[in-house]
């Protein structure tokens, strides 16, 4: 098992999940890179606790969003399927529904979940559903479009932010498009509205809301859309959308850059032609964009590591994998909930239709400091169950005497492989070094030897390079 | 202290979820009020009176003593146009001034790049509290947000203090390594020892701080505290921020109200005291606000969001009294339903601004608002 085999392994889970620990790393190396794209892109370990199991441990407020998010949050630690959750993750970031207008947590979990169900498939059918979801009706005011008074919300943010992109589409194109998707609807659509925007739980409590549709509320007419005519119902429309070349673009790009690297370079754009290329060759297949952007040799390069700012939510889960924390679905989850939502993402909630800012605009004076302290204190402990397993490896190299530069080499192998600059690597040496030689054979449990390989643990957490995927 | 507005100091207090005016500032000879809120009105007997129209809601006291010392003006019907009922976009439009669109900038961020435009103190503006409120935020100016002053800054869980101060200089060698580099890592190099820097600096101040004033101990008081402290122990702060809640009174809000302000007022009562025991204050203003008001109807045990709410200022520097309108609460005055704002925040913003610490509002508040003339000159 070659370093450079790990290092590859690691860049792919860090990107197609939340990272994964040494021992994942060398099953999946074992497995062979190309049979793990696959297995990611074809999840079938679905040996995740279920959504009635999990309750038991935790309240069972699901009116209440970080309840919700925090159920997510766990699945995101413990999946065996990191693709899928992931992509669930990116799903949320882009078609971003925010929860402060409806107000109703049941109902935009149940907007995750279909994103999840989606997630690796037809972008046609993601879109059918996307445009069917009441979190989504509701957020981009779908349920005040009427035929003979139509709403342009949603018809503009499909086409704007959600599949094609400014500038590939007329006003009119716009217009048509909400006409397409009139009738498109909540049930019992005045009361529920009236309850989300007043975030009132009085009388009857939250209640889910469902889709509907109203025939008589859907202008049929004849539309012209994006150069085809004819009677387009919404599924129409979607229909028409992902044909275009501008769909394809868009949506490789943002993938490419959710996956791969916050800038698209020169060689880069190379590897959104082949996304595109599958994208039409599979009949919009997601897994098939993902597998030509996994399988291209630009993505294995050395310029694609750690070419992204980990997102909060990236951050908190992998640290919480790495430490093995959160096995169960305890109620302290919350606290990798809030470390994201202090770190400036908050899940169930982001800032507009527009989602996230991605890359340098997660760091400020703020955030810089919470995510160091998170992952410091979470990576730097002892008695978490992943951290121990590194402390069992170390032992076993060189009979458990380890000088400071193969401590701190070893270290940040086992925790990434994670390469750091030069400035770096002395800071630690020479931190470790102050207290000379650690021997960890017949080490005590908790013990100073294990301490020092603790916090040097947290201290590679601290490091600039950690903040990077 | 100085007549240039240099070293003048703003601290705000932001109430989180929307406080109702009509039961802070009580209409309590209005019939209407009555009607609308029979399960939520204040006894006309228990209002801390300002005039025969309207007074404070009991628990106020500390607040209504600095009224009577003419220091506190109440800006009634405060709101913006097209008002937004929702926690978080109303926040928004708050936090960067921009009704209409989409803000990223928040409009003390700018506030403190203007103070300070080459960065010299990257404590110009402090937080009290975690995370940074959008209102602070502006790309490539330093604020720090201090969760609480006695643990902040680096690795507060490690217990033991000498593995943590070498630990710091271990994080400061690396991000000072990294801010020689380029792009992203730079900007975090650059970003996280401004952060370090501020964090060595504001920790000094809890030590040099003595004080005859017992705060009470719950989140604003603590909150207010640790503002004192840091603006006692003479750091360069000029504006200082925290927040508290949450004021969204949906159902039980007369206990909820009650145990809200008492908290609010008593805290804000103790840290004037303690800034004028240091003799701060000519030079503080305080400015305490919330992104709505509540309807005017109670619903059966609160009340839901509404539009028009009411601020306060605070200050030596103040010339107290009432400003603004108060809102009508006939139902045909109402703005769908709920009362109708009269002045737009980023008046009070712009006076603020201007006439306190005399910066250039329009190109912070995204255009030119009349002041209102609660600062005395």
């Amino acid at each position: 098992m070659s370093s450079d085999d790990l290092a590859l392994m690691a860049h792919l889970m860090r990107r197609a999940g939340f990272g994964a620990t040494r021992d994942e790393l060398e099953a999946y190396v074992a497995n062979g890179y190309e049979a793990t794209v696959e297995d990611l892109l074809h999840p079938r370990d679905r040996g995740n606790l279920p959504d009635d199991v999990i309750r038991r441990y935790h309240v069972a407020a699901d009116e209440n969003l970080s309840i919700g998010t925090v159920k997510w949050m766990y699945r995101m630690i413990t999946t065996r399927c990191p693709l899928e959750e992931k992509l669930t993750l990116f799903w949320h970031g882009l078609f971003a529904t925010s929860y402060f207008k409806g107000n109703q947590a049941r109902t935009q979990m149940n907007q995750f979940n279909t994103f999840r169900r989606h997630a690796l498939g037809s972008f046609r059918d993601l879109l059918v559903q996307l445009s069917r979801d009441p979190a989504m009706i509701f957020w981009l005011d779908n349920n005040d479009n009427h035929a003979g008074a139509i709403n342009e919300n949603y018809g503009r943010e499909l086409l704007e932010l959600f599949s094609m992109g400014e500038g590939n589409y007329t006003e009119e194109d716009v217009k048509e498009c909400a006409r397409a998707f009139t009738g498109w609807t909540i049930g019992n659509v005045d009361y529920m509205t009236a309850k989300g925007l007043k975030d009132s739980f009085s009388p009857y409590g939250r209640i889910a809301w469902h889709y509907e549709y109203v025939p008589d509320d859907h202008d049929d007419g004849q539309k012209t859309f994006l150069g085809e005519t004819g009677r387009f119902n919404g599924e129409d429309a979607v229909d028409i959308i992902v044909r275009q070349p501008a769909t394809a673009q868009f949506i490789s790009r943002r993938l490419f850059q959710f996956f791969t690297a916050d800038e698209v370079d020169e060689e880069g754009e190379k590897v959104v032609e082949a996304m595109v290329q599958a994208y039409f060759d599979s009949g919009y297949e997601i897994r098939c964009v993902l597998r030509a952007l996994f399988t291209s040799p630009y993505f294995k390069s050395e310029q694609a590591r750690f070419a992204r700012v980990k997102a909060p939510v990236e951050l908190v889960v992998g640290a919480a994998r790495l430490s093995g924390s959160y096995r169960e679905p305890t109620l302290d989850i919350d606290a990798v909930q809030a470390g994201a939502t202090f770190m400036g993402q908050a899940i169930g909630r982001p800032p507009d239709v527009s989602g996230w800012n991605e890359g340098d605009e997660w760091l400020d004076g703020g955030t810089v400091m919470e995510r160091v302290n998170f992952a410091a204190k979470e990576i730097g402990d002892v008695s978490k169950p992943g951290i121990r397993a590194i402390i069992d490896r170390l032992t076993t190299d060189n009979d458990g005497v380890l000088s400071p530069g193969d401590l701190v080499d070893r270290c940040l192998d086992l925790l990434g492989p994670l390469p750091v600059s030069e400035e770096t690597r002395d800071s630690l040496t020479s931190h470790v070094a102050e207290h000379g030689d650690l021997h960890l054979a017949g080490r005590r449990q908790g013990g100073e030897s294990e301490q020092r390989v603790g916090e040097l643990l947290g201290l590679i957490a601290a490091t600039p390079e950690f903040q990077f995927a | 202290m100085s007549s240039n507005g240099q070293d003048r100091a703003l601290v705000l207090l932001q109430m989180v979820g929307g406080n109702d005016y009509l039961n802070t500032v009580v209409p309590y000879s209005n019939e209407i009020y009555y009607d609308a809120r029979p399960s939520i009105a204040h006894e006309a007997d228990g209002v801390l009176k300002i005039d025969d129209e309207v007074g404070f809601r009991p628990g106020l006291e500390p607040i209504k003593r600095l009224w009577d010392e003419g220091k506190v003006a109440i800006i009634n019907g405060i709101g913006y146009a097209n008002p937004n009922r929702s926690h978080f976009r109303s926040r928004d439009i708050w936090d960067t001034a921009l009704p209409e669109a989409v803000g990223t900038e928040g409009w003390l961020g700018r506030a403190i790049r203007d103070l300070d435009p080459k960065g010299d103190n990257v404590l110009t503006g402090v937080n009290f509290g975690r995370g940074l409120p959008r209102a602070l935020a502006c790309k490539g100016v330093p604020v720090a947000s201090v969760g609480d002053l006695e643990t902040y800054g680096l690795f507060p869980d490690m217990a033991d203090e000498s593995a943590k101060k070498l630990a710091v200089e271990v994080f400061s060698r690396m991000y000072g390594g990294a801010q020689g580099k380029e792009a992203v890592m730079g900007f975090l190099g650059q970003t996280a020892t401004d952060a370090l820097r501020g964090a060595d600096i504001i920790r000094t101040a809890p030590a040099s701080y003595s004080s005859g004033v017992e705060y009470a101990s719950n989140g604003i008081a603590n909150g207010l505290k640790n503002a004192a402290q840091v603006m006692f122990a003479d750091l360069g702060t000029r504006i200082y921020y925290t927040q508290y809640g949450s004021f969204d009174t949906h159902s039980g809000e007369v206990m909820k109200h009650d145990e809200l302000w008492r908290d609010t007022a008593e805290a804000v009562g103790d840290f004037w005291d303690d800034v004028t025991e240091h003799g701060l204050d000519d030079d503080t203003v305080v400015f305490m606000f919330s992104e709505f008001g509540r309807r005017v109807r109670d619903n059966g045990s609160g009340t839901d969001h509404g539009s028009g709410g009411v601020a306060f200022v605070i200050g030596n520097s103040v010339k107290g009294g009432m400003y603004g309108d108060l809102p009508s609460l006939r139902e045909k005055d109402l703005l769908e339903g709920d009362l109708h704002f009269n002045n737009d925040f980023r008046q009070t913003y712009t006076t603020l601004l201007q006439d306190w610490l005399g910066l250039d509002a329009p190109s912070i508040v995204n255009g030119q608002f009349e002041t209102f003339d609660f600062l005395a000159n």
